[in-house]
């Protein structure tokens, strides 16, 4: 199977979309010629022309309500925000029309399409180029909110998206673009939107997490290993409809919930899914749940000793998940 | 009123000053001291025009990121600049919190801005308002790149500022590209300026290459707007001679021989040209004023150099208002 990074896997996987339905488009900022800032649609243009790739003015507002007007009228767009922090202005689009549309439509209306978004900090962005944006999206139902954290999950959950009938918010950890590499199988595979994954098995303590966070659980849980603590880490995946089996029955192994997001703590998903086990499973339990999350300020400062202070790593989850083992 | 042969001088060490400081930014870039920097190059005459067209220090501004040259003109000294660049505490901006280039400067009535494009324009109206509603003798200017004005924010500006005859100059610096995107893929019209008829509010176009010109039109607009008759739009047009920022590659959307071309209208060598014509420039004294601005650029490279970081937990502060430290 041939190693890719994860916005390899991305760009194939719109690649392989655009090719298998002409229904599907791709608009927003520099996908044209460009092939995207991070390059997500590079060498797209070239394959599939103008009217497949186009260049949106610079207005995310109309990028979303273009791309939901589009969907009604049955085509499948993918709508590019160039990064996380600037999906702020379509949010009217985005929480008002597309999340809403089959609801107040009773089901007469639905909107299939979805946004990419590039999200996290950890690279020299400040508080523009960093934010994550994943909390405010998992409480709009009628929206779908999807990481993948894998190369191989990336290529097989936007796939999946494609396809969906409904409006999803798809989240790129872009720390891990190129950083992540992994297999990826050629050719047509889905990785269905919903379940959850578990990474690595482990006995003494559940580790939940997504996107770059988990790439650096991982790390975390082969750290404490040779520390003689035995890590389970799962990958949400998708955040929206959450996946509550995989993580109530990790728990009820491991009786210790540890969850880590590098957004800010307060109202943030790891609030959900500490109320999910505190809910269902609270006899099972141990210890109490813990969150590791980014400080409550209002975003990724630039000036590297501020940013390295805000940032959630594997020394700091390794550090909380050896303080709940030891609970 | 024309500007004095002083002024005029003024005008063009100012531009010069922008130039060399932007020079020196990218070789700091090249030299790996620094991780990012968004270039105004070929800018200077727009914003140099503009910022001798209003009262500096008194009337108000909301810069976007290419300004450096009217920064400066508002008092910025390289040295604050630089350690904008660094990320350095003591930098005037945001502390080190803000990527470069994303101005505030208390001192000069220069309102910080964000990086979502077009904000300043909305937060430009509400000073106009104020201004209004006060009585007060002031006129705030704003800038933004041709790309920007896509946004429901900056129209939303303008019809405000239009609706009550505030007095906003809005100036657009069109530099025909928004990272890869072509002016033509965000407006059908020939110039933002075209945009205000619409609006009902008078919009002028102007050689943005040309400092002079830039000066007569916006100080026009400045006497209109002090007079209660109301904002202008102003596109100046240019060429944005440098990649969008340090982390482009333009190469992929454009030739080299595109951007030889429009070297040849360097705003910096029209005014030279002009001041030599008039004989307020001679050859000898280009370049002591040349060796002059170097100079004191190496000195303001070496202050900004040893300035401290901020510790990481000052990360923390001031998330509201009790929290400021009042020096
Ligand atoms: C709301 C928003 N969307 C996207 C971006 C990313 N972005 C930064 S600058 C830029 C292009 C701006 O072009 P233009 O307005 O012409 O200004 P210029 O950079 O050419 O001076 C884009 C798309 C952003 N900063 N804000
Ligand atoms: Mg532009």
């Amino acid at each position: 199977m041939p190693e890719m990074t994860l916005i390899e896997a991305i760009r194939q996987a719109q690649d392989e979309e655009l090719a298998r339905d002409p229904n599907v488009f791709i608009t927003g900022e520099d996908v044209g010629v460009r092939g995207g800032v991070f390059r997500a649609t590079m060498g797209l243009y070239d394959k599939y022309g103008p009217n497949r790739l186009i260049d949106s003015p610079l207005a995310e507002d109309s990028i979303v309500g273009v791309g939901i007007g589009a969907a009604l009228y049955g085509m499948r767009p993918i709508l590019e925000i160039q990064f996380a922090d600037f999906i702020h202005p379509a949010l009217n689009q985005i929480i008002s029309e597309a999340a809403k549309m089959c609801y107040r439509s009773n089901g007469e209306w639905t909107v299939p399409l979805v946004i990419r978004a590039p999200y996290g900090g950890g690279i020299g962005g400040g508080l523009y180029h960093s934010q994550s944006v994943e909390a405010l999206f998992a409480h709009v139902p009628g929206l779908k909110v999807v990481i993948p954290s894998t190369p191989y999950d990336a290529k097989g959950l936007l796939k999946a998206a494609v396809r969906d009938p409904n409006p999803i918010i798809f989240l790129e950890p872009k720390k891990g673009y190129r950083l992540i590499k992994g297999e990826v199988p050629e050719g047509e595979y889905v990785v269905p939107i919903g379940p959850a994954r578990i990474s690595r098995p482990g006995r003494d303590l559940s580790l939940f997490a997504y996107g770059m966070m988990h790439h650096y659980a991982l790390q975390a849980a082969q750290k404490l290993e040779s520390e003689g603590i035995d890590v389970e880490v799962v990958d949400l995946r998708t955040l929206y409809p959450v996946d509550k089996e995989t993580i109530l029955n990790s728990v009820r192994k491991t009786s210790r919930a540890l969850i880590v997001h590098e957004d800010n703590l307060t109202g943030g998903y790891g609030a959900e899914i500490a109320a999910i086990i505190a809910d269902e499973a609270f006899t099972d339990l141990d210890a109490p749940v813990r969150r590791l999350a980014g400080p409550d300020v209002p975003a990724v400062p630039f000036s590297h000793p501020m940013q390295d202070w805000f940032m959630v790593n594997p020394e700091k989850i390794a550090a909380a998940a050896r303080k709940l083992a030891q609970w | 009123m024309d500007p004095s042969p002083d002024q005029k001088l003024d005008m063009y060490r100012l531009m010069l000053l922008a130039r060399r400081l932007d020079e020196r930014a990218w070789v700091l870039h090249r030299q790996g001291k620094i991780a990012f920097h968004i270039s105004g190059i070929g800018h200077e005459a727009a914003q140099v025009g503009a910022a001798f067209a209003i009262r500096r220090g008194s009337d108000w501004v909301t810069p976007y990121y290419r300004d450096l040259a009217l920064m400066l003109a508002l008092g910025m000294t390289p040295a604050e600049f630089l350690m904008g660049l660094m990320g350095k505490r003591d930098e005037p901006n945001s502390g080190g919190r803000q990527m470069p280039s994303h101005w505030s400067l208390r001192r000069a009535n220069a309102v910080s801005h964000s990086a979502p494009v077009a904000t300043q324009s909305v937060h430009a109206a509400g000073i106009g308002l104020a201004i209004k509603l006060r009585g007060d003798d002031k006129v705030v200017l704003t800038t933004i790149g041709e790309g920007s004005t896509s946004q429901g924010e900056w129209y939303e500006a303008v019809n405000w500022a239009a609706v009550h005859r505030l007095p906003v100059i809005f100036i657009v610096q069109n530099n025909q590209y928004a990272i890869s995107v072509r002016a033509e893929k965000q407006m059908a019209v020939q110039s933002a300026a075209d945009k205000a008829c619409g609006l009902g509010l008078p919009g002028i176009m102007v050689d943005g290459t040309d400092v002079f010109a830039v000066h007569r039109a916006v100080k026009d607009a400045v006497d209109n707007a002090r007079a209660g008759n109301g904002a202008t739009v102003i596109e100046t047009r240019m060429y944005r001679i440098t990649p969008h920022s340090s982390d482009d590659d333009d190469r992929t959307y454009r030739s080299r021989e595109e951007v030889e071309e429009n070297k040849r209208r360097d705003p910096l060598l029209l005014a030279r040209a002009r001041l030599q014509e008039e004989g307020l420039l001679s050859e000898s004294q280009y370049d002591e004023m040349d060796t002059q601005i170097k100079a004191s650029i190496e000195e303001a490279v070496k202050q900004a150099e040893a300035a401290p970081y901020p510790a990481g937990e000052e990360a923390l502060h001031p998330v509201y208002a009790e929290e400021v430290r009042h020096a």
